[in-house]
């Protein structure tokens, strides 16, 4: 299989599941409300970390982004003057 | 590239050096005290993401009325930063939730309604990317549904029921800057839209070199 033909495969796998998630039935207890300050410190999540992987996220996907615009630019740049190359060699 | 470019990505760098210095010196929120500074990136990520929404829906227009290879570039550019800046969004918000509200994701009309917006540009790119010859036209058809969809979702909080703030908080903090949230949220607001600027002028830059490629290929294969 192609890798072109995989990603589409995987897409459509992604796509056509988040719906599914929509329906699942809420887990027991989540129908009740208990507000956050009066779980026992046990079961408190520390914000911290979250914080933290919330702002990492944005740099890592900036930084990743940047990375696939640089990397496509290069390879148009390549490819542009790998065919200038080509058309000055066959007009000569 | 333009002119613009460096003085704007310095800027740009400049504001986000400055954003968590004011982030960190904000004051907790009452309520949620440390988790609510997730909001200064939270929701600036919306902002810039709605700012693509519409530079794709102008770009789409434009290029499905008057055929502007140039509008084309714009929105096809614009699309893929709603996908990015949505996405973060979309990571950041469950980060919030989980610690405001106690679950990651809840279905109900703001979350949903978002991520369906988020994969109406997903749908976008790729009828760009495997729709094959005219694809560009659907495509910027799938563009401008998906910015008629935006004020949807952005209204939604106040149309159904929702655990999801409504829209009056942000101008609410805006109004009241003695609060200390409005400086950090604004200075974070207007980084990520410049980002938002930054990323599009390169991203365009790209685009229009693919297409000079494009023209070399079909100039070779004559």
């Amino acid at each position: 299989m192609k890798p072109r033909h995989l990603a589409i495969a995987i897409w459509s796998i992604i796509l056509m599941a988040a719906p599914l998630f929509a329906f699942q039935p809420p887990p027991p207890g989540q129908s009740e409300f208990v507000p956050i300050k009066e779980l026992p410190p046990s079961e408190q999540l520390p914000a911290a970390p979250l914080l933290v992987i919330a702002y990492a996220f944005f740099l890592a996907l900036m930084i990743f982004y940047v990375w696939t615009v640089w990397r496509r630019l290069n390879r148009v740049e390549r490819e542009i003057h790998t065919l200038e190359q080509r058309t000055t060699r066959s007009s000569r | 590239m333009k002119k613009s470019f460096v003085p704007l990505a310095v800027v740009t760098a400049l504001l986000f050096v400055i954003a968590p210095i004011l982030i960190a010196r904000a004051p907790y929120e009452s309520e949620m005290l440390l988790i609510q500074k997730i909001f200064y990136f939270h929701v600036p990520s919306w902002v810039a993401m709605y700012c693509g929404l519409l530079v794709c829906a102008v770009g789409s227009i434009w290029y499905l009325f008057k055929g502007n290879r140039v509008a084309d570039r714009y929105a096809e550019s614009a699309a893929e930063l709603v996908l990015l800046f949505g996405l973060n969004g979309l990571v950041s918000g469950p980060l919030w939730a989980r610690k405001a509200w106690g679950v990651w994701w809840q279905w109900d009309a703001k979350l949903t309604s978002a991520l369906l917006l988020w994969l109406i540009f997903v749908a976008y790119l790729l009828v760009r990317k495997y729709g094959g010859p005219g694809s560009e036209k659907l495509a910027a058809a799938v563009g401008i549904f998906g910015a008629a969809v935006s004020p949807f979702v952005y209204v939604s909080v106040n149309i159904w029921r929702t655990i999801h703030p409504k829209t009056s908080v942000v101008p609410d903090i805006v109004k009241n800057p003695a609060k200390g949230f409005a400086a950090p949220l604004l200075v974070s607001m207007l980084a990520f839209v410049l980002l938002f600027v930054l990323l599009l002028m390169v991203r365009v830059y790209l685009a229009a070199h693919q297409d000079a490629l494009d023209e070399l290929y079909l100039a070779h294969e004559d």
